[in-house]
């Protein structure tokens, strides 16, 4: 059963105009559920558009989308999936589960019930001494957890990410990259990561996809060879860095056709 | 280009369309509903009376608008003077900023009626010195912020260079302070009109806007005190656009958006 | 964050507000001493300077000592009346005080109303707003009198203007533009991850303006309202003064005024009182203040 289905997906920006951008041309993928894929490429290569298309946050131009079975459109209604930017983005005048509960307010749930859900979150992300505390009172990783609680808070079935631990140190980066990993497994989300970090990308996903700057394509879909679960000993396997190998090899293949920047050898 | 071109339109086309309707209503609403003057006057009426009048209300302007850019001249003068004499005593600095901010919520023109006092009744004299305290206190507070936050990295430079500090304040603080002082002139330009109005209605000389303004009422021509506002409005929007001319004059490039004016 | 931390950095922000009031009482005492300064040194008929006549008078007359001015308010306002001046010049000043309250309401809900609007249709905005920030450079204060003239001569369905209502209606309309201009500033300050956030929710226009937009713009809202509440004021006083709207703070002004040559004190205690006035309103906006950002996380004052 796929989670997310593309078929023929572009996207143009100011079609006919003198700044036309071709973000994305003829894209064709298919994300089975519980699957954790990764999009990787260098600046411009539309991944966060992708991820746009797939959140219904702006149209496709060409091609169609299927998110759980139905139109992206009627997945953003009945809140299908939960969605993690760079910038927590968490409310400042919000408590931290207050924030989380935010999603559920909306969907008109009892404050009890918002409560409850809010804690059992905070449980997940083992955040829970910390429910009143307030966003700028916590650490960068700290507000990104909360703000991965609050994905989800509604119990999606697919997870949407954009650059989340961007933002973070190295430490702190890998550290939450095994959180999320493990608070995935549990719940069996499907998850659409885009990232920057090569190492990111492979450790966390099943597969990467690689893609190519204006007109974004995908240039090559690598299959992580990791064996079982992954943990602190993944970072030292030797499929790891076969996998980084090939992941850098496929960017470098672009790299030969435009001088792409903006990929970390981290 | 085409969309250049349409975002003129898009800024211009709308408020004009409001503007209309907004005479238009006024225009109907007085006429249609017939009402009485000592309420509302057309704006065709007010129209009239403004180019009726025009020798006696450009008298008065001149009159406001006088005591208006004295004042706020002096007080600018003053004011830079005294926020050089902050900068450098840090400690004065301390002692003045929170009585000059307190003083931003007081209705400080209530003072002339003790300026009057203190002067010959038939003087200008007060309302130039109330307008010069507004606009003093306005430019003080904004000029002071200016030359005092300055990038510690820029100042720690200077000091690498054994600058003096009379050095740092010309190439480090002062470039600094003139948007600030440019974005107090824009809100102490208006402010130094709406002064020098206000203090006329606590008597004194008779000569400027409003008490015209009042003495028209007095005497029931309340059509005629609508054309002395219009007066009034142009004079205030006259001293709006040459501030903003100045600064853009003066500090070409420099976007003074960053600037948050304190009043 | 340790328990600890916080703690210090209250004791540091006490001990700043602490520093701050003191300044201010230092302030205060330098333009008193400023002022009998002047007296001892200053001319006392007036005097030139470079040709122009422009030095004060600094007889007793024309400038009261500062204790003379402060001992005024025991005694009574009139010879016949038990009334001391203190409770006169209070009853003035809270008198202004509620017309400057009802008009800034007024004047702050209406801007708010506006700004919504205008924040929901750009053609609103785009068509109105040039007004609006015209309107504060304009000395809309010249429509007092005409507006005041209303009082006692209007009538609408047999209810007659109070002559009061003219003088919040003209602090209403002061208000109501830097209220209009900085909650749309406000209104639009939301960061664009969080609008995306509030879509990803499939939430209502008006969801998204509840949860997100206006608090998001109280930050903005906060200083227009303290403008406001010093713009009200501005508008009562002057309504006041150009009636002489009995009750008020600018009509003990201007009747104190009149009585200088005699009682030359006696007009100070109505100047401090409409200061009182003024500190007061914004005394009240700075309460709402503090508890509007209560749980924000505190800006570093420079």
């Amino acid at each position: 059963m796929s989670a997310v289905e593309l078929t023929g997906v572009s996207k143009i920006f100011n079609k006919g105009a003198g700044n036309q951008v071709d973000a994305l041309l003829d894209i064709d993928l298919s994300i089975s559920t519980g699957e954790f894929v990764s999009l990787i490429g260098p600046s411009g290569c539309g991944k966060s558009t992708l991820l746009r298309l797939i959140a219904n946050l702006i149209e496709p131009t060409d091609g169609s989308l299927i998110v759980n079975g139905k139109s992206p459109k009627q997945a953003r209604l009945d809140q299908d999936y939960g969605m993690a930017f760079q910038q927590s983005g968490l409310f400042e005048w919000r408590s931290v589960a207050k924030n989380i509960e935010l999603p559920l307010e909306l969907k008109g749930w009892s404050a009890a019930k918002r409560r409850e859900r809010a804690l059992e979150m905070l449980e997940l992300v083992k955040l829970t001494d910390f429910a009143d505390h307030y966003p700028w009172q916590l650490s960068g990783g700290m507000q990104q957890r909360v703000a991965i609680a609050r994905a989800l808070a509604v119990h999606p079935a697919l997870l949407l990410m954009d650059e989340p631990f961007g933002a973070l140190d190295e430490m702190t980066r890998e550290h939450m990259q095994s959180e999320l990993l493990s608070i995935c497994r549990k719940a069996g989300t499907t998850v659409v990561f885009v990232t920057h970090s090569i190492p990111e990308a492979v450790y966390l996903s099943n597969r990467v996809v690689v893609m190519s700057p204006r007109p974004g394509r995908i240039t090559e879909v690598i299959d992580v060879e990791i064996k079982g679960d992954r943990s602190d000993s993944t970072r030292d396997d030797k499929a790891f860095f076969s996998g980084i190998s090939a992941v850098r090899a496929a960017l470098r293949g672009v790299e030969l056709d435009s001088t792409a920047r903006g990929i970390e050898d981290r | 280009m085409s969309s250049r071109f349409g975002s003129f339109v898009r800024s211009v086309i709308p408020p004009l369309i409001f503007g209309t309707i907004f005479i238009a209503l006024w225009e109907l609403a007085v006429k249609g509903l017939d009402l009485k003057p000592y309420f509302l006057a057309a704006p065709s009426t007010i129209w009239q009376m403004f180019v009726e009048n025009f020798g006696l209300i450009w008298g008065a302007t001149k009159v406001s608008g006088a005591n208006a850019l004295i004042g706020l001249l002096t007080g600018t003068l003053f004011g830079v003077l005294m926020s050089l004499v902050l900068s450098r005593f840090r400690i004065l600095n301390d002692i003045v900023t929170p009585l000059a901010i307190a003083l931003n919520a007081v209705p400080i023109f209530v003072l002339v009626a003790v300026l009057n006092n203190m002067f010959s009744i038939t003087s200008e004299i007060p309302r130039r010195i109330m307008v010069m305290l507004v606009v003093y206190f306005i430019v003080l507070i904004n000029v002071a912020r200016g030359l005092t936050q300055v990038s510690a990295t820029h100042v720690e430079l200077m000091k690498s260079y054994a600058a003096s500090d009379l050095a740092i304040l010309r190439k480090v603080r002062v470039p600094n302070a003139v948007p600030f002082l440019f974005t107090a002139l824009k809100v102490a330009a208006p402010a130094s009109v709406i002064t020098a109005f206000v203090s006329e209605y606590f008597g004194g000389s008779q000569n400027g806007l409003g008490s015209r303004i009042t003495s028209n009422i007095a005497i029931s021509k309340n059509s005629v005190a609508w054309a002395y506002v219009l007066g009034a409005c142009l004079l205030g929007l006259a001293f709006y656009i040459v501030s903003s001319v100045l600064e853009g004059a003066a500090t070409p490039g420099r976007s003074t958006r960053r600037t948050r004016v304190s009043r | 964050m340790a328990e600890g931390d916080s703690a210090a950095i209250r004791n540091g922000t006490v001990r700043r507000r602490l520093r701050r009031a003191a300044m201010f009482v230092a302030s205060l005492v330098l333009v008193a001493v400023l002022w009998e300064l002047y007296k001892v040194v200053g001319p006392e008929a007036g005097g030139r300077l470079f040709g122009w006549n422009i030095l004060p008078r600094s007889n007793d007359r024309a400038m009261p000592h500062v204790w003379e001015m402060l001992s005024r308010y025991g005694r009574p306002e009139i010879r016949s009346s038990d009334r001391k001046i203190w409770s006169v010049v209070l009853a003035g000043a809270w008198f202004s005080f509620r017309l400057a309250l009802v008009g800034f309401v007024i004047g702050s809900l209406l801007g708010l109303g506006l700004s919504i609007v205008m924040a929901r249709f750009r053609f609103v905005e785009r068509g109105v707003l040039p007004y609006l920030i015209v309107s504060q450079t304009v000395p809309l204060i010249a429509l007092a009198p005409l507006v005041v003239s209303w009082g006692g001569k209007l009538e609408i369905f047999g209810w007659e203007w109070p002559r009061w209502l003219s003088a919040s209606v003209l602090g209403a309309f002061l208000a109501f533009f830097p209220v209009a201009v900085g909650a749309l500033r406000g209104l639009r300050s939301a960061p664009a991850a969080a609008v995306e956030l509030m879509e990803s929710y499939a939430a209502s226009w008006w969801q998204t303006l509840r949860k997100l937009r206006f608090p998001s713009a109280i930050p903005y809202i906060v200083p227009a309202l303290k403008l406001a509440a010093s713009s009200s004021v501005i508008g009562v006083v002057v309504a006041e003064i150009s009636t002489g709207l009995k009750g008020g703070i600018g009509r003990l002004i201007i009747e104190y005024a009149r009585e200088a040559t005699g009682d030359p004190a006696k007009v100070f205690t109505a100047v401090f009182g409409a200061a009182l006035l003024g500190l007061a309103m914004s005394g009240f906006v700075t309460l709402a203040d503090i508890y509007m950002m209560r749980n924000r996380p505190k800006e570093a004052s420079t």
